[in-house]
């Protein structure tokens, strides 16, 4: 099946040049192996959340609540690109990789900012990008790994930028793309498939490390016959969307991938009656076979464009006096659930809401399941309006635990509504499959009396309450990072700045204005025994969208500029 | 190397776009410089026996609907109300009867216009009042297929781009870069006919 190319031997020229211009200064590459992956070490920042229970959490605290007003830039680096950018920076002993929108990765020499070697991938002309953004790269022995907005994985090697192979996942013109940073588990690489909006039938699909050749394949909507299947009618899901396009999380000694689905296409439920399996849903995935072991639906026949596509966070967490061997997640749908894992099944323990939600009108105490205010529902034809928005309590950017203080730090956006209404829609290959029609004011409001959108809350989830709340004005689209020195790092909001927080409190500690808003993943990590913190600056996709709506629904013309950059952080020597 | 999973490989397919004009390319930072060298990797194909179907419209093609209650009948426009929501038409070689669906790019959205109304310098492209626009947006190359029916501007669902249909396809809202390309029409014997080549570039822009 592997098919080697006459381009190869093109890729091989650039290569020559990429060997030759290899600094000498540069140290050894330091091979990404299972156990590095396994148990990350504090020094570096391996993947995506920097830990596969997607803590987002780093054990350094050089940079802690007695210095960090005293932070400052040390380096910076300009993308040259414009739109979202979302990847966090990976760190691996002195060589950071960092992802950009229009897919390019950006190799850097981490002390130094010098750059190593740019890949610069050529998109096809017909690509039709809903997101324009890439949220990161995978490393995995002396290779980067990249998921591509045209439906490709690319196997790099990580010293010279060389293609090693690439794979082409699903075909683009049917309406399939990513956008996730790849997850790396067990020698295997998994991704997810991006398309919700426009027909697809969603997976997670796992490759050989190494050979790129295909393992496994898991759709996300079972096939006539299947578990699960009943739950829709006719051909729906051959079109019913349920991407997958956030990183999973993993349990090495379960050997299970843990990710979230996004919601069922066309947006409207009722083109789709039933339940949906398993959109809106956690699916634990057995990374050697693929087999969907267990899955929990956080609500069914989705109505409302509510992603559950966040992976939970793996946290153990106690109630009644038991510790239960749980996952945490905080939901678009505006509730915060508590579920326990266990090798074959994921059990319902509590939830409650963490914004203002107007749809729920109760969850069944022993199965979870919500049931609904059915005036808040839209449909075709129908149109209603409901709280949280479309972006929901919490979108993508992910939020952040620390395990010694067992605080969660949820980025979140409330007292933001939708006003929807369904309109018919024939399917076309590759085309928009949403059937929403239009609005006043965008379809979009903010609940009348309230003073701010965005928001970062804090949860003890021992305990389940919330234990402060920073607002702000702005909506906040700004992923979260923990850190042992007391420290919450986020940016997020439309003033383009980057913050520190006192993760006990709340207050602001310290602040950076950027050049751009910040929707980048921060990470954090040390060179030669002193720690940094970087992140991206590059505002743009889903914040935009809601700056406009923002802008249109208050009279006002917020403008935030665009453009990308990766900053460098670190404490005077 | 490439895997294809149906048997093609990326980088062949033809078109006078850079559809998969080669996948990607690596710079050292030694040979940046050189980018434009390097850019010789995959150079786009010539539109030279390009397929018909992939051709963007010619002129002397015929319009033909794609959507809606007249879908597969030719453009004519008295089957188009005023001002109505555009809807997506294809090019078609009167010869040979090839409709040119062979790429997204091609696809235009029609209505009609009073073209008095129209900016004076659009008017010519006009064809007894029915309008054509690329379908693809120029910001991230998404569908064009809302409609702002007080405001009278096709919009994007993505990213929430506006244009003006009675301005060249001018931007009026959102991150759009440039004007949507407008197809010039005649008419001719009461049917829509392409009169020239697309009023500017269609697609997205790939940046850097």
């Amino acid at each position: 099946m592997l098919k080697t190319t006459s381009r190869f031997l093109l890729a091989c020229a650039v290569l020559a040049w990429s060997l030759n211009s290899l600094a000498q200064s540069l140290p050894p590459y330091n091979p990404v192996t299972n156990a590095r992956l396994q148990n990350p070490e504090a020094s570096n920042w391996l993947m995506y959340r920097g830990s596969y229970d997607s803590h987002g959490y780093s054990s350094l605290d050089q940079i802690n609540t007695d210095n960090v007003d005293e932070l400052r830039p040390v380096w910076s680096f300009s993308t040259g690109l414009r739109e979202g950018h979302q990847a966090p920076p990976i760190v691996n002993d002195g060589y950071m990789y960092v992802s950009t929108p229009q897919n390019h990765i950006i190799a850097l020499d981490a002390r130094s900012g010098d750059m190593i070697w740019r890949y610069i991938r050529f998109l096809p002309d017909d690509l039709q990008q809903l997101h324009p953004t890439n949220r990161g790269v995978a490393l995995y022995g002396d290779r980067v790994y990249l998921a591509t907005v045209d439906a490709y994985l690319v196997s790099l090697d990580a010293l010279t930028g060389e293609v090693i192979w690439e794979v082409e996942v699903e075909d683009y013109n049917s309406g399939y793309y990513m956008t996730m940073a790849p997850l790396v588990a067990d020698g295997k690489v998994m991704v997810g498939v991006s398309g919700g909006e426009l027909g697809i039938r969603g997976f997670v699909e796992a490759f050989d490390a190494m050979s790129g050749e295909p393992a496994w394949k898991t759709f996300t909507i079972p096939a006539p016959g299947e578990p699960g299947s009943e739950s829709w009618p006719g051909d729906t899901w051959k079109t019913g969307g349920v991407p997958v396009w956030i990183t999973g999380s993993y349990d090495p000694e379960l050997n299970l991938a843990y990710w979230g689905t996004g919601n069922g296409g066309p947006w409207m439920g009722d083109t789709r009656p039933g339940d949906n399996l398993y959109a809106t849903s956690v699916i634990a995935l057995d990374v050697s076979t693929g087999e969907l072991k267990s899955h929990h639906q956080y609500h069914w026949n989705d109505s409302w464009d509510w992603d559950e596509v966040s992976a939970p966070l793996l946290i153990d967490f106690e109630r009644d006096g038991n510790t239960i061997t749980g996952m945490v997640h905080p939901a678009r749908n505006g509730y915060l659930w508590f579920l326990e894992r266990q090798a074959a099944a994921i059990n319902f323990v509590d939830a409650m809401p963490y914004v203002y939600q107007d749809v729920f009108t109760s969850i069944d105490p022993v199965s979870g399941r919500p049931e609904y205010d059915m005036s808040k529902k839209p449909g075709t034809g129908y149109e209603a309006s409901f709280c949280p928005s479309l972006w929901g309590g919490k979108d993508w950017p992910p939020a952040a635990f620390n395990p010694q203080s067992r605080l969660l730090f949820i980025p979140a956006n409330d007292n933001v509504c939708s006003t929807m209404i369904g309109e018919e829609i024939q399917y076309r290959a590759g085309r928009s499959y949403i059937g929403r029609g239009r609005s006043d004011n965008g379809g979009f409001f903010v609940r009348p009396g309230t003073n701010h959108v965005g928001e970062l809350q804090a949860w003890n989830v021992d305990t389940g309450e919330r234990v402060w709340t920073a607002t702000f004005e702005s909506q906040n689209w700004g992923p979260v990072l923990a850190t042992a020195g007391e420290l919450v790092f986020m940016g997020g909001t439309n003033d383009r700045y980057f913050r520190a927080f006192d993760a006990s409190t709340g207050e602001i500690l310290w602040q950076q204005r950027t050049n751009s808003g910040i929707t980048g993943v921060p990470v954090t990590y040390t060179l030669d025994g002193k720690q940094y913190v970087a992140v991206q600056s590059g505002w743009g996709v889903d914040a935009q969208r809601e700056q406009n709506l923002l802008n249109m629904v208050k009279g006002e013309n917020h403008y935030v500029p665009q453009g990308g950059v990766i900053w460098v952080f670190a404490l005077p020597d | 190397m490439t895997v294809s999973r149906r048997g093609k490989r990326a980088g062949t397919r033809v078109g006078n776009d850079t559809e998969r004009r080669g996948i990607g390319q690596t710079v050292s930072r030694r040979t940046v410089f050189k980018l434009g060298l390097l850019g010789g990797i995959g150079l786009p194909l010539s539109a030279l026996g390009q397929p018909a179907d992939r051709m963007r419209p010619q002129p002397g093609d015929r319009l033909v609907f794609e959507e809606g209650p007249n879908q597969g009948e030719l453009v004519r426009p008295e089957l188009l109300e005023l001002n109505q929501k555009p809807v997506s038409a294809l090019a078609q070689d009167p010869e040979t009867e090839v409709l040119r669906d062979g790429s997204r790019l091609n696809r235009v959205m029609i209505t009609r216009i009073d073209v008095d109304a129209m900016g004076e310098r659009y008017r010519d492209n006009v064809a007894a009042g029915v309008v054509a626009y690329s379908a693809v947006c120029t910001h991230t190359g998404c569908d064009v297929i809302d409609w702002d029916a007080k405001a009278l501007n096709m919009a994007c669902p993505c990213h929430e781009s506006q244009f003006d249909i009675y301005e060249g396809g001018k931007v009026v809202g959102g991150p759009a870069p440039r004007p949507l390309a407008m197809l010039p029409l005649e008419l001719v014997d009461g049917v829509v006919l392409v009169a020239a080549v697309f009023r500017g570039r269609v697609g997205f822009t790939q940046q850097f």
